[in-house]
């Protein structure tokens, strides 16, 4: 069993730590996992990705040019990602951002209003764990469960955030499994 | 062995120095490394130790030198230029035997290049970036865990050999996060070389003065230090060349060689290439210096074609080649640092090479 | 019984040095020897040798050394005090060595307030290899690289070394002195004993640079060259304290 994911979006849109939490989560459940996120010259473009790799066997090659899922958060992340997905892959896409058709039609897409669900949750910030939620719907790479707990350990010390980010987990979590 | 904890390599590499008994870190900023020297700005005054940014990575090398010739056990990290910088250091600590420890975080050159992952730094660590005959002992991980361990396992070479150790690793073992086992201690290791009384320069309290140098005007004196250094070298040589093998039992149709992340791409690469039928097997050194030059000999005689994949337009195949001595044939796949092959990219570039050999 | 009035400092080995007749390395090393001892450092004192004619001055010292890469010893000693506190470093220079080829890591030590000492020996040449241009030549001196005189037009002008650290608002002690006649002598040794005196109080980085006579390369008798010293060097470096730690604290 190999989970592979790549997260993109803008910076500050959370995609670097919606995949360490993803990491924690498979470490906790005692998977490997390798993060890797894109560093330099990149980084300076204000646009941000990391790649997630869960399997219960040593993990090879950390690079994954073409992941059996892409969470995309924006438009770029979705034309540049899109397109790299494996066939029969997943593609998780944020439609509060991103007004582009994604042209395959040999992987799954999922639609998620990640910005306006966590809008409505109290703060906007939570989108990365609305999308979380809804690839751990649509892959069970990791238990939802371990997954909640680990965001609770992370928010331990900032209980207003915990409960919005569960909110936030519950919410993509039932908008995926109602589209799968 | 304590528990998992996800850590991001540089922080690691940081960790690691510290539980290994290092207290002594002088740093000079330079990406795709400088997370070690922010996390160790924070962790050494938490353990005691000294944390220092130096004016430059050559000031840094004399600082290692002077604090690995007072008996401390010292650390640095740079990345490629700034390893240019230090060579001169190099050159120095090792002619003077000090046991330090450094990496370097390999990015793409040559020149400034940029600050993506590479293996090009291969000859300059292996073959002497400064002047003389001398070694580092140079170690390669492949993973995040595998840093730390070697780290450790470095500050215990340099002591037992009274030698320098460089590890290298390219940009993406420190940037990626993996789980890792901290190593722990019945006992902390000790931030103090161990013998160090009999050579370090600490006061000359009670005893004959102590001189660190590497000043040998009589050419005689020159030539016998010389011979020390190459006995010790031989003796490295004889005790500590270390490698993995994967899938090299029976015959073989090809034979990677290939070293850190680059390994770990292979291995994916094997396993399209099993599928297609190739009978592939790797060696993936894990000590660079001393090289597996024998075991490579031996794995040629049963294989029809050898390749060295390196993140470089091609170092490591000079090594390579040197331990096949022409019995079968050699080729090299590699991208030119910052670009990383994938494991299809890989595959192909195996099934070229077979295809014209 | 007799009394024992002169006697070779425990800080300093039996050797013979190498120096040239009429240079003043030698009354230099001395007086470090006699400071160390009479402020009871040897046992905790550690050297840097530099690269220059005082290449091989750990021979002539009974104390704990480390032998440095050209102009690096600044460095070096502040692997050495940072790590080893206790210790009492200091670094010996020429002024090929210390400003030239190292004043990188000079100002860097100095301005971090490194609590070492360095021995600045200036005697406007490059020695060792054989009477070169130094950043302290003087305007229109011949040297093998510049066989017709410094030319300030396109060499610059003499580097004022302690003028320079003095600007430096680190707490810091700088002084320069000369140890060309018998007089000087006694100044020199009382800012020598000065800066070692601010190290083992560990308040600040100390320099002391000596003006120093090179009559090999001078191309003069020693009578010649304290005159020339006296006549050329003094009154473009002049002598003095340039800056104390009470100033700025």
């Amino acid at each position: 069993m190999q989970n592979e994911v790549v997260i993109a979006g803008f910076g500050g849109q959370g995609v670097l730590s919606a995949g360490q939490i993803l990491a924690y989560s498979a470490m906790a459940e005692g998977f490997n996992v390798v993060w890797l996120p894109s560093y330099g010259p990149e980084m300076r473009g204000g646009t941000a990705n990391c790649s997630v790799v869960v399997s219960d066997q040593p993990i090879a090659s950390p690079i994954i040019p073409h992941p059996g899922a892409a969470i995309v958060m924006n438009n770029p992340s979705l034309e540049r990602f899109g397109p790299a997905v494996k066939a029969g892959g997943i593609i998780i896409i944020n439609t509060s951002l991103i007004n582009i058709k994604c042209q395959r039609d040999d992987v799954t897409q999922i639609n998620i209003g990640a910005n306006q669900v966590a809008m409505d949750l109290g703060n906007g910030k939570a989108a990365n764990m609305v999308i979380l939620g809804a690839y751990v719907a649509a892959t069970k790479a990791v238990s939802f469960d371990v997954l909640k707990a680990t965001v609770r350990e992370k928010f331990a010390r900032k209980p207003q955030f915990e409960e919005l980010n569960m909110r936030a987990l519950d919410a993509g979590f039932e908008l995926a499994g109602k589209q799968m | 062995m304590g528990k998992k904890v996800l850590m991001k390599g540089n922080e690691a590499i940081g960790e690691a120095a510290i539980l290994a008994g290092c207290r002594a870190y002088f740093c000079y900023p330079i990406t795709p490394q400088t997370e070690v020297a922010e996390y160790l700005a924070r962790r050494m005054p938490e353990v005691g130790g000294t944390f220092l940014q130096g004016e430059s990575e050559v000031a840094v090398s004399y600082m290692l030198f002077g604090a690995g010739g007072a008996g401390v056990k010292v650390f640095t990290s740079s990345s490629s230029p700034g390893i240019s910088l230090m060579a001169e250091g190099m050159s120095y600590i090792a002619t003077a035997e000090l046991p330090i420890v450094l990496i370097n975080v390999m990015r793409n050159g040559p020149g400034l290049g940029g600050i993506l992952p590479a293996q090009a730094d291969y000859f300059q660590a292996t073959k002497g970036a400064g002047h003389g005959d001398y070694h580092f002992i140079v170690l390669a991980p492949s993973s995040v865990q595998e840093a730390v361990d070697l780290i450790v396992k470095s500050f215990d070479m340099a002591e037992k050999y009274s030698n320098p150790v460089m590890l290298v690793a390219d940009g993406m073992i420190g940037q990626m996060m993996e789980p890792v086992e901290l190593p722990t201690f019945d006992e902390p290791p000790s931030p103090y070389v161990k013998g160090h009384e009999k050579w370090a320069t600490t006061g000359a309290k009670g005893r004959e003065r102590n001189l660190v140098k590497t000043l040998f005007l009589n050419p005689h004196e020159g030539q016998d230090h010389n011979v020390k250094l190459q006995t010790k070298y031989k003796e490295i040589e004889a005790n500590e060349i270390a490698f993995e093998e994967i899938d090299t039992d029976g015959d073989l149709d090809v034979l990677l060689v290939s070293f850190g992340t680059m390994a770990r791409v292979c291995k994916t690469a094997m396993e399209s290439l099993k599928a297609e039928g190739v009978k592939v097997g790797m060696l993936r050194p894990i000590s660079l210096w001393p090289f597996p030059l024998q075991r490579i000999r031996d794995l040629a005689d049963k294989t029809k074609l050898v390749v060295s994949v390196e993140l470089s337009m091609g170092q490591m195949v000079e090594d390579v080649e040197r331990a096949v001595q022409g019995k079968t044939p050699v080729g090299f796949f590699g991208r030119a640092g910052g670009i990383v092959p994938t494991p299809d990219e890989v595959k192909d570039g195996i099934l070229n090479l077979m295809k014209e050999s | 019984m007799a009394t024992t009035v002169f006697k070779r400092p425990e800080s300093m080995s039996t050797n013979i040095t190498h120096y040239c007749p009429g240079c003043t390395h030698g009354i230099v090393h001395r007086l470090v020897g006699e400071v160390l001892d009479e402020l009871g450092l040897r046992e905790r004192a550690i050297g840097i040798a530099p690269v220059g004619c005082s290449v091989l001055c750990y021979n002539y010292f009974n104390i704990d050394f480390q032998e440095s890469a050209h102009g690096r010893a600044p460095a070096m000693a502040t692997g050495i005090k940072r790590t080893r506190p206790d210790t009492i470093v200091f670094t010996y220079q020429g002024d090929g060595d210390l400003a030239s080829i190292g004043t990188n890591e000079l100002i860097h030590a100095a301005n971090r307030g490194e609590r070492i000492t360095t021995v600045f020996v200036n005697n406007a040449i490059y020695g060792m290899t054989g009477g070169q241009m130094a950043p302290t030549t003087m305007p229109g001196q011949v040297t093998t690289t510049c066989p017709m005189g410094r030319d300030v037009q396109t060499m610059g002008h003499p580097l004022r070394v302690s003028e320079m650290l003095a600007t430096l608002k680190t707490p810091s002690y700088i002084a320069r002195v000369a140890v060309h006649k018998p007089s000087y002598v006694i100044e020199a040794k009382r800012a020598l004993k000065k800066a070692f005196q601010y190290q083992v109080e560990g308040r600040c980085y100390s320099l002391v640079e000596f003006l120093s006579t090179c009559p090999t390369n001078w191309a003069m008798t020693p009578s010649q060259s304290t005159k020339w010293l006296e006549d050329t060097m003094l009154p473009y470096y002049p002598l003095g304290e340039f800056k104390t730690p009470d100033e700025e604290e």
